[in-house]
């Protein structure tokens, strides 16, 4: 599947999309706000076009995974002339963009959420040039991740997106966005240095043989996941060795900050009640979903040995976050809080479905990770229209708000029954895909997991009681209810999270070829 | 005929040195120091291109044997005279907001350059220790540039003392070298059969001179107070070109002298690359003063290039020229927004909690220092990062990986200490309401040059790191 626009695949333009904007809203004098954030609007507009049109073009029944004849949109070659051009003196990085069914819900939900993020990043008046300048750019980095099909590529990527975001915590942020930033980044630059390590092990370890019969050393993802490809003697050559392990652990980790999984979580509140609603919306919309995508992408079909051999550590810190960020979640009385610990306990979920190494339990992980994504969007930006009226995030601060602000209520609370898993909401089925997968492969993790969802049950209705239920504040009487500009960013959220809970059919199907060939590869490689 | 190609060789030594007395005079005859620096700046750039032109041509030894050309010496002149010539563009705008501007500056500067272009060319020991001296020397001096201010005289006198002792260890090293080996040329040092006692206590003493002059850990206790000291410019101009210098020829003797016994010497840089990383770090973060943060910070990456140096190997050596490079530039630039912010005497900008609120108030210089700070962290895409990431590349090829780990998590630590720097340029409030003063174009030319440098080579790094690799395809 081939799809150029100006002689560029489609995948380039995704990615590169929003530097041109950057490009273009500098070029905006920094006064006129409004033309910067239409700018940004129409950009990311554009590139959620683009999303759509892949998905539709996107053929399901192409597996992808590690095999790179059915990788579709792929552009290795299309930038410099010849195959595999070298990128680096005589190291071998390509420029390697393509998708299969696990990116492509990931790219069309990047391309949603941006457009969010931006309609609710209009109210935001300081340093307007610099605020999008920085998002565009943390869009770029977040596309990138997602269609990259390079180790070198991905890791450039991943670290891009860290500078917008330091910047975007630390300048637009709350009063402590100082620590929050600060922390943010020494956790993920952190995990990014484990997995540049792993990386070079693997790049020195993966020689594939090229069309001249020379031995070329690669950081090519699908030549990685191929066995053959292991230089005899090298660190990570051979199955079940310890360097292999250890290397799994780094790459685990590296991957499980981002997720962010106990115990590797606690940059994730701070950074959330730090940041501004927009870029709250951005962290819990798509950069939690890179740590678990990572691990799909990466992690399980390169190492499916250390996956295999420690899937009931991954399931075990699954279980954990479940119930730990359902117990911190109850314990808060700050709303956004109360949200962030809540997207602990359901990347938990996440987590868990994939741990189980079965179809189901992944199938369910991937579309848990895209159901969340906007869930958790919808929340976030729930508790920004609160706060852009009162600036109070308190949950004692509010009640009766349902009397007050009827649409907003409504609407809220089919953002929080979704996120608490309630049947014809997208939250269900995923959740449920989920635990029926781990059911099969750990019983007793997945039935004290189940405890979550009732833990998740009580604090996300004592949230709708304190907040929107009882009596009413007298200061809170003349709250305006949503503006068409909150209700533009609302609605399209609401009718994804009620469509896919009717009818998850059509996001499946996307995936489920890729998924099962991935389970199948890693279980016939791991055992 | 023959002569003249042999000068050419030597080309920048020539003008270099012409120039240090040529700038010497000018000031004696024009009392002005504005034409010392558009003369010095001339010389410059006219040795560069010259630098260039040996660095493009063949390798080879000239007069005599006692100079090495082209290759990795030749690029090390580079180095010198990249980081000579940005911190002469930035030194006349300082040097004057701060009422230091004295033509003498400008000779010393360029002795030190000369020495420094005399010990990456050297081919002999003596050469080598005539280099080491010239720039040591010339070094002092600029030290103690400030003479009214106590800092500077601690500084010039420490470095000196030091300096001195550290001379001393080298000379020693040389003289023990000869006597085991019967030679001081670096290619005949390496044919001498007889590796005994007295030639690894000489090469013992020569790499702690070494050590010296790269400021590793624990021969670094001069770097954070002279750097401190010595006014911003002349700072970045020690802190890159000598830097350079030293390891360049150390990279030389290594590779040239010492090339048969590396299993031997391998495990000493090994130990001192990790002193240096973590100790160089850690201490980086407690550090309130930007000057003395950053002179750390050097150490610190003294040590990853020590890692290159470890690894031994044509690629490593390559990989550690690419550093340099980056290294050079993003110093003088990050050495060189200090400096800006150091022209503003109303307060104190070498402490850090006075940077509150300067990025928004200079945008221009903000993003600057956020560009050189970030690619000292080692983010893409900027040069620095590619520069650690050709070493430590390097290193795990040739099996060091333990030490690559600890490089990797050292540098991790480093984080910190930049990113605080970016904290208070844009996530604190400004209480003073001062007016920040407009750089002249010289000086933002030259920091807009060096952070675009900074972006290309992180962006396209693929001409100059084939280019440098080019030098060890070949064996030596």
């Amino acid at each position: 599947m081939e799809f150029n626009i100006l002689g560029i695949g489609v995948l380039t333009w995704l990615v590169f999309l929003p530097v041109l904007g950057m490009l273009l809203v500098l070029l905006i004098p920094g006064n006129n706000k409004n033309a910067i954030r239409w700018t940004a609007l129409g950009i990311t507009a554009l590139q959620l076009v683009l999303a759509v049109i892949v998905t539709c073009l996107f053929d399901r029944s192409a597996a992808g995974v590690n095999d790179p004849q059915s990788f579709q949109f792929i552009e290795q070659f299309r930038w410099i002339a010849v195959e595999s051009v070298p990128w680096i003196g005589k190291i071998e990085i390509l420029y390697f963009l393509g998708i299969d069914g696990l990116s492509i819900l990931m790219v069309l939900l990047t391309a949603i959420i941006s457009v969010i993020g931006v309609i609710s990043s209009w109210n935001i008046e300081k340093m307007v040039k610099g605020y999008f300048v920085l998002y565009l750019l943390l869009v770029t980095g977040m596309m990138g991740v997602f269609v990259a099909l390079d180790f070198f590529l991905f890791f450039i990527f991943w670290e891009v997106m860290l500078l917008p975001m330091y910047f975007l915590i630390g300048i637009w942020g709350g009063p402590r966005r100082e620590y929050a930033a600060i922390k943010f980044f020494i956790y993920t630059f952190f995990g990014g240095v484990l997995m540049l390590l792993v990386m070079l092990g693997l790049y020195f370890s993966v020689a594939y043989t090229n069309e001249a019969g020379e031995m070329v050393h690669t950081f090519n993802l699908l030549h990685m996941m191929n066995s053959a490809n292991f230089v005899e003697g090298s660190i990570f050559y051979g199955l079940d060795t310890t360097w292999r392990y250890i290397a799994w652990v780094a790459l685990f980790v590296s991957f499980a900050i981002k997720v962010p999984l106990f115990p590797f979580h606690t940059w994730l509140p701070d950074a959330h009640v730090e940041a501004p609603t927009p870029i709250s919306v951005i962290l819990a919309g798509v950069l939690l979903k890179l740590g678990t995508y990572g691990m799909l992408r990466i992690l399980y079909p390169i190492l499916p040995d250390g996956t295999v051999y420690f899937m009931y550590l991954m399931a075990f810190l699954g279980m954990i976050s479940i119930i730990y960020g359902a117990l911190c979640a109850m314990a808060q009385d700050d709303f956004k809080k109360l949200i962030a610990y809540s997207s602990i306990s359901h990347m938990g979920i996440v987590m868990l479905g994939m741990a189980s190494l079965t179809n189901q339990g992944t199938v369910g992980a991937v579309l848990q990770m895209f159901n969340h994504g906007t869930i958790t969007a919808m929340l976030f930006l729930t508790v920004g229209v609160l706060y852009d009226r009162t600036h109070k995030r308190g949950l004692y601060d509010f009640g009766g708000i349902a009397n007050q602000m009827p649409k907003y209520t409504g609407i809220a609370m089919v953002a929080l029954f979704a996120s608490l898993g309630l049947p014809g909401l997208s939250g269900f089925v995923s959740e449920f895909f989920s635990f029926l997968g781990a059911f099969d492969a750990f019983r007793w993790i997945t039935i004290i997991s189940v405890i979550g969802i009732v833990l998740t049950a009580a604090y996300v209705l004592w949230t709708i009681q304190r907040v929107f239920l009882g009596e009413g504040k007298e200061e809170h009487n003349s709250l305006a209810d949503l503006t068409g500009r909150e209700l533009v960013m609302f609605v399209p959220l609401l009718l994804i999270v009620i469509f896919l809970g009717v009818y998850p059919g059509p996001a499946i199907e996307l995936m489920n070829t890729s998924i099962s060939t991935l389970v199948e590869f890693v279980g016939l490689a791991g055992k | 005929m023959e002569s003249v190609n042999e000068l050419l060789t030597i080309s920048p030594i020539v003008i270099i040195g012409f120039a240090g007395l040529f700038v010497m005079m000018l000031d004696a005859f024009t009392g002005n120091a504005r034409w010392s620096f558009y003369a010095s700046l001339f010389f410059c750039l006219a040795a560069l291109a010259g630098a260039v032109q040996n660095v493009l041509g063949p390798t080879g030894t000239s007069f005599y044997s006692l100079v090495y050309y082209g290759g990795t010496a030749s690029f090390g002149a580079v180095l010198v005279l990249t980081g000579t010539l940005f911190s002469l563009c930035l030194s006349k705008d300082y040097l004057e907001q701060t009422g230091n501007h004295i033509a003498e500056v400008y000779s010393l500067v360029l002795f030190a350059a000369f020495g420094m272009l005399l010990l990456v060319q050297a081919n002999h020991m003596i050469v080598l220790f005539l280099g080491i001296e010239s720039m040591s020397i010339a070094l002092y001096a600029l030290a103690g540039l400030l003479r009214d201010q106590k800092k500077s005289v601690e500084a010039a006198l420490k470095y000196f003392l030091l300096g001195a002792f550290s001379t001393g260890f080298l000379l020693y090293g040389i003289a023990l070298l000869y006597g085991s080996t019967g030679s001081l040329a670096l290619p005949e040092i390496a044919e001498a059969s007889d590796k005994g006692v007295m030639y690894w206590a000489g090469v013992g003493l020569l790499f702690t001179g070494f050590f010296f002059k790269v400021s590793a850990v624990p021969f670094h206790m001069w770097t954070p107070d002279v750097y401190q000291g010595s006014p911003t410019t002349v700072t970045a101009f020690m802190a890159t070109a000598s830097k350079s210098a030293a390891f360049v020829a150390f990279i030389l003797v290594l590779s040239r002298a010492l090339p048969d016994t590396s299993q031997q010497w391998q495990e000493v840089l090994w130990i001192f690359a990790v002193f240096t990383m973590v100790i160089g770090n850690l201490l980086a973060l407690v550090q309130e003063n930007i000057k003395r943060m950053l002179a750390y910070s050097s150490i610190a990456h003294a040590g990853y290039i020590m890692v290159g140096l470890a690894a031994t190997s044509g690629a490593a050596y390559s990989a550690v020229l690419y550093y340099l490079f980056a290294y050079t530039l993003m110093n003088v630039g990050a050495f060189g927004v200090v400096a800006y912010y150091e022209c503003h005497k109303n307060c104190d900008f070498t402490e850090i909690k006075n940077y509150a609120g300067l990025g928004f108030k200079k945008p221009i210089m903000g993003i600057l220092m956020s560009v050189f700070l970030f690619s000292m962290v080692g983010i893409p895409p900027f040069a620095g990062f590619i520069g650690k990431y050709r070493v430590f590349a390097a290193a795990i090829d040739e099996g060091l990986i333990s030490l690559v780990i600890i490089g990797v998590l050292a540098s991790a630590i480093s984080v910190y200490y930049y990113l605080s720097v970016l904290v208070y340029l844009y996530m604190k409030e400004d209480e003073t309401g001062m007016v920040m003063k407009r750089p002249s174009t010289l000086y933002s030319l030259a920091l807009i040059i060096l952070a675009l440098l900074t972006i290309y080579f992180g962006v396209h790094p693929g001409l100059l790191t084939d280019f440098l690799g080019s030098f060890y395809s070949v064996t030596w």
